[in-house]
């Protein structure tokens, strides 16, 4: 399917020590999707990526990247994906500029379809930096010069895990700025975050543990998905609130969201409110704001798997 | 002793010409989450080298648990936790083979290493992993491991650089929670994070660009003093389309996505009609503006772009 840039179904990775990292997977991204996947630490992410990417072996009912099964038809479309690993290896010794000469020097050659260094280096800013080492970049334009190195060769797929960690807000948002743009183009995404706040922009999301799908949809799908209500609560000490919260009957959970509170709840019953704030006001506090908001990605992967 | 944990005074650092701390000065109090924000090569991490003793001081003074950060490397080092971005474990040994490794080298030996070694492995949610070797360990593992590793000692002060990087929303929350703990035991936390959502539980926060601190004060102080302008935002199904939109209209800054909304700044003496007379004009679907709550990350955002985004 010329439509379906990847497609697995009943895939399964087990590793050489026993751990089962992936236990029968469906998963499908369309064509110019940004398709995130996020889950707790080991719940198969990193895994999924290097299956796509043909680096680990696997096994699968089907597997299909860019319409060619995996592995064995990997070679026929490899220079049309990009990878970026977790720890995607720029040369420390190397400038800017080098090392996108490397990355393009990969590739096969192809005048037409390459994209220029100048163009990638303007693309994001990088082009006052093209001299400088990339061990004396700073985290957030090591990042963004290793997503250049996997446009160089002009992808049609970009498989990414966890490229923003460790890179500072303002950084973050011109590292997506630029994926969406590059998305308005044609480009296929599939990316693992551990930003709820970048799940949120998505096209479509799966919230994946120990291997399995828990839930896949658009944002606002995922954020359907669980029933029940969550209150804010604003108050002066929400650490302490939390504590003093926990088991109030009613309250599923409790969780600290910034500056406030999330109570999960199966209902806004009538009582809980003031149930609420008599117990806070037993222990001194006083609530400043309580209201009911909508689930948010976030909500939904502390529900389902805290 | 002083109650100050750390005071440090002018504090500056350079590497060649590059001025990389600038003239820092800040005191953080015992049993305070110190909150250390500020973009990619801001000057966090070499600032916190030079609190351990590892990287000399061009110029400035600073004291750690009253011990001159110039002359009493060991004394501190002894006495101090750090959890550093890249931790160093040792691969081919075990979750318990690397805590008790790192025990033995802060001077723990016996029944004591044992009881502390099993105390942290509670703590930091690490039963089930302790036969596993480092190699190959998940990130959020590793870095439950770098935690505990560095809490051994019983350290007076913690220094969390990007403790929870790579870690998810969970476990993130878990971290926060032992952070208050120590906090609340007096221990004092000095702490850098990318999640602005989470450094909302700081105490006292402080913000550092380019070397130099630009913003410093509680959280709730930086969101009413630290933001110039008002937050306002719309709902709308085209954020990408709208943010950009938004982007073009005067007054306007930092249009951004966030959830169903794009959020975005209005700089003072601008009218808020505007930006919304701006996108009835486009045909893009979205509701009426309205002001918004700010967050940290709009004063992050605002003071990183205050001297040029790095």
């Amino acid at each position: 399917m010329a439509d379906e840039a990847v497609r697995v179904r009943g895939l399964r990775k087990r590793y050489a020590g026993g751990v089962e990292a992936l236990r029968g997977l469906d998963l499908c991204v369309q064509t110019a999707q940004v398709y995130g996947v996020v889950g707790p630490d080991g719940a198969g992410k990193t895994t999924l990526m290097k299956v796509l990417a043909g680096v680990v072996s696997f096994q699968a009912e089907e597997a299909r990247v860019l319409g060619r099964p995996v592995p064995e038809g990997l070679s026929e479309v490899r220079h049309h994906i990009g990878y970026l690993p977790q720890r995607f290896s720029l040369y420390g010794d190397l400038t800017v500029e080098e090392n996108l000469d490397f990355y393009a020097a990969l590739y096969p050659p192809d005048p037409e379809g390459r994209r220029t260094k100048q163009e990638l280096l303007e693309m994001i800013g990088l082009d006052p930096f093209r001299d400088r080492m990339a061990a004396d970049l700073s985290g957030g334009m090591k990042q963004k010069l290793a997503l250049l190195c996997n446009l160089v060769h002009r992808p049609s797929l970009l498989l990414m895990d966890e490229p923003t960690v460790g890179v500072d807000p303002v950084s973050r948002r011109e590292f997506w700025t630029l994926v969406f743009e590059l998305q308005r183009g044609g480009l296929t995404v599939l990316a693992s975050t551990p930003y709820m706040d970048e799940a949120e922009q998505f096209d479509r999301v799966a919230l994946l543990s120990e291997g399995r799908l828990l839930r896949e949809g658009t944002p606002e799908e995922i954020r359907a998905s669980v029933p029940g209500v969550v209150l804010e609560l604003g108050c002066e000490q929400p650490f302490q609130a939390a504590r003093c919260l926990e088991g109030t009957q009613g309250i599923q959970d409790v969780q600290l969201f910034g500056d406030r509170l999330h109570l999960f709840a199966a209902q806004d019953a009538p009582g809980l409110r003031q149930a609420l704030e008599e117990r806070l006001g037993q222990a001194g506090l006083r609530i400043q704001r309580l209201r009911v908001v909508p689930f948010s990605i976030e909500d939904v992967f502390l529900r389902l798997t805290a | 002793m002083s109650d100050l944990v750390v005071d440090v005074r002018d504090l500056t650092r350079r590497f060649g010409s590059f001025v990389a701390v600038d003239r820092v000065s800040f005191q953080i109090p015992r049993g305070t989450i110190f909150g250390f924000l500020g973009p990619n090569g801001a000057g966090k991490s070499t600032t916190i080298r030079m609190l351990l003793g590892i990287l000399p001081v061009s110029e400035g003074e600073g004291r750690v648990l009253g011990f001159d950060i110039r002359t009493s490397s060991e004394e501190i080092r002894a006495r101090v936790g750090y959890m550093s971005q890249r931790f160093s474990l040792y691969e081919d040994l075990t979750v318990l083979e690397n805590l008790h490794f790192f025990g033995g080298v802060f001077g723990l030996s016996g029944a004591r290493l044992d009881q502390k070694v099993r105390d942290l492995v509670e703590m930091t949610r690490l039963e089930g992993f302790e036969q596993q070797l480092a190699q190959g360990l998940p990130g959020g593992i590793r870095q439950r491991l770098a935690l505990a590793a560095s809490l051994l000692h019983d350290p007076e002060i913690v220094f969390l650089d990007e403790p929870t990087g790579a870690v998810d929303p969970a476990l993130r929350r878990y971290f926060w929670e032992r952070i208050a703990e120590l906090s609340a035991s007096g221990r004092t936390v000095m702490v850098t994070s990318h999640y602005m959502d989470e450094v909302e539980r700081c105490h006292d926060i402080c913000f550092i660009h380019h070397g130099r601190i630009l913003a410093q004060g509680s959280p709730g102080l930086l969101k009413s003093r630290h933001l110039p302008g008002e937050m306002w935002q719309v709902r709308t199904p085209v954020r990408a389309e709208v943010a950009a939109h938004l982007s073009r209209v005067p007054g306007v800054s930092g249009a951004f996505p966030s959830g169903e909304m794009v959020r975005y700044l209005l700089d003072p003496g601008f009218d808020p009609a505007a930006p919304a007379a701006a996108l009835s004009a486009s045909g893009l679907t979205c509701s009426a503006p309205e002001p918004a709550e700010p967050t940290l990350e709009d004063v992050f955002v605002a003071l990183s772009r205050k001297r040029g985004a790095s």
